[in-house]
């Protein structure tokens, strides 16, 4: 019987839109669209070889028939950005289970062109409508950096680290071509950037971009005698799990529960010990959320991470490269960044990256959804484990 | 210039109602002696229905924050909002507004005392903290 973990299910197909920052062109829709195709052709398969989609933003249903799919399997689950490593996971559960046999994973926004986009409502009767809009805290650089202070001043860090940061992703981005950002920064530029909610500056925010991706996922087995089987990539483990919907209310404004959580039951499923991890994308919607993970996840100890990245551990060379495409600060950030972090992970591992890590065994992938509410994590291969 | 309004539901009416009159009414669950926040008719914690509103102290200490440049309207987008993170001596945290001082690092201290204080606009009365000790 095939296991959804420890190499049973491959991701087969992957690609994002064939355009990515500015795409004034397309539509919410045709970015889902398009990342679809392109993913379907890599893996060698068309839209009749699927029988299972799973998306985050527009319904299950309007992708698949807009791309003419007629599934026996949706997921429309919708945790934020993260959205697409529960896909991945629920994918490969229900591959295991024989729910679907391929599935389609989209994700597509216009989140700067705002093209096909519907309109934004926050609620003013939700929880975070009563307790957290009314204060101002109406966007994400107003919401989800809510506890970054708390975080530096309980581990003795200070923005600099925040700064740091930026550098060592930017320095992921300088020589490729569709990163958003690809100018070197240092930690004195970034730091007196123009604010943009104390202590973020600019550059510690992510880039608003269009675009999207889309992965085709099926069985190990299956993938063996696909065109795309060599380039195959295999899930060993994951992970999800969810505070809750406002930053206000985390059990711990210095640490986020659901990346202990997640993350530790990706190393479990995955049989996995943080030595084997030779990558890791570490979804930075603002400066401040890769410090969390690398000590939420257990990369490094308490009040080490900010060091860490200050000594270049993570920038080429370095002994865990993180978010070598730029991550959401540089490369792109159109909404729902997760899919992008997914992509990343698997180019590195099939070797075809724009900055190419040697000997990428293992990928950990980490994300998160809204503002510190909800985490995912996946643990890739290039090996069946 | 106010946020957005809040649209009170059944649930949460008590606190509002409190707001109005000046005071800050959460939530206590009878059998785990704590409080909570925001409010619903059960201990989110051990999910007792035994629960009673209560007026609390209104003292609270300072945990984070940050100081949005870029409010949106109906906030004038030209007057920086301090959005603080905030716990009271009661237990809960809640988010809130820091008033009473201008918004600059130099005069939000993490940690430091806060006292609740209430903004009263056109349709509702706004719970907000300012520093206890006058800076």
């Amino acid at each position: 019987m095939t296991s959804m973990h420890r190499g049973g299910i491959a991701v087969v197909g992957a690609a994002e839109t064939t355009g990515i920052g500015v795409r004034p062109e397309m539509s919410v829709l045709g970015l889902h669209a398009e990342a679809a195709r392109n993913a379907l052709a890599d893996a060698g398969l068309t839209t009749a070889d699927v029988d299972g989609v799973a998306t985050a933003g527009p319904l299950a249903m309007e992708v698949s028939h807009h791309l003419g799919i007629e599934p026996r399997w949706l997921d429309g689950t919708l945790v934020g950005g993260c959205s697409f490593m529960l896909h991945v996971r629920h994918a490969a559960a229900a591959i295991a289970a024989g729910a679907a046999d391929v599935v389609l994973v989209t994700h597509g926004e216009s989140g700067r062109s705002r093209v096909g986009v519907a309109p934004w409502a926050p609620n003013p009767a939700s929880a975070s409508g009563q307790f957290e809009t009314v204060y101002g805290a109406q966007a994400p650089y107003s919401t989800f950096t809510l506890p970054a202070l708390r975080f530096l001043h309980e581990r003795g860090m200070t923005r600099e680290h925040l700064a740091q940061v930026v550098v060592a992703q930017r320095s992921w981005a300088l020589n490729n071509p569709r990163a958003f950002r690809r100018k070197p920064v240092t930690v004195e530029e970034v730091l007196a950037g123009p604010p943009i909610a104390y202590p973020f500056t600019r550059d510690m925010c992510c880039v608003v971009t269009d675009g999207g991706g889309a992965l085709v996922l099926t069985s190990a087995e299956r993938a063996k005698d696909l065109p795309s089987g060599d380039r195959a990539v295999y899930l060993l483990g994951s992970g999800e799990a969810a505070e809750g919907p406002l930053v206000s209310q985390m059990a711990d404004p210095g640490s986020f529960a659901a990346f202990r959580k997640a993350g530790a039951e990706a190393f479990r499923t995955a049989g996995i010990t943080h030595a084997d991890v030779d990558h890791l994308m570490a979804y930075d919607a603002f400066a401040h959320v890769p410090l969390y993970m690398l000590e939420d996840l257990g990369f490094v100890g308490r009040g080490e991470s900010g060091d860490f990245v200050a000594e270049g551990n993570t920038v080429k060379g370095g002994s865990l490269p993180m978010n070598t495409n730029g991550g959401g600060l540089s490369y792109t950030h159109t909404g729902m960044y997760g899919m992008f972090a997914i992509q990343e992970a698997v180019r590195q591992l099939r070797g075809e990256a724009v900055e190419q890590v040697q000997d990428v065994d293992v990928s950990f992938v980490q994300g998160v959804g809204m503002f510190f509410a909800a985490a995912g994590s996946l643990v890739l291969s290039r090996h069946r484990g | 210039m106010p946020g957005p309004a809040p649209a009170p539901i059944p649930e949460t009416l008590p606190f509002w109602e409190g707001a109005a009159d000046k005071e800050l009414r959460i939530q206590r669950c009878t059998p785990c002696s704590r409080h909570y926040f925001y409010p619903r008719p059960f201990c989110p914690r051990c999910g007792s229905e035994e629960v009673e509103w209560t007026t609390v102290s209104g003292d609270a200490r300072l945990v984070s924050y940050i100081i949005n440049y870029r409010p949106f309207p109906p906030f004038d987008p030209a007057t920086p909002v301090v959005v603080a993170l905030v716990e009271l001596a009661e237990g809960p945290r809640m988010m809130t507004n820091i008033v009473g001082v201008a918004p600059e690092p130099e005069n939000l201290e993490l940690d430091m005392p806060l006292k609740a204080e209430f903004i009263e606009y056109e349709d509702y009365t706004l719970p907000v903290f300012a520093p206890a000790v006058a800076r």
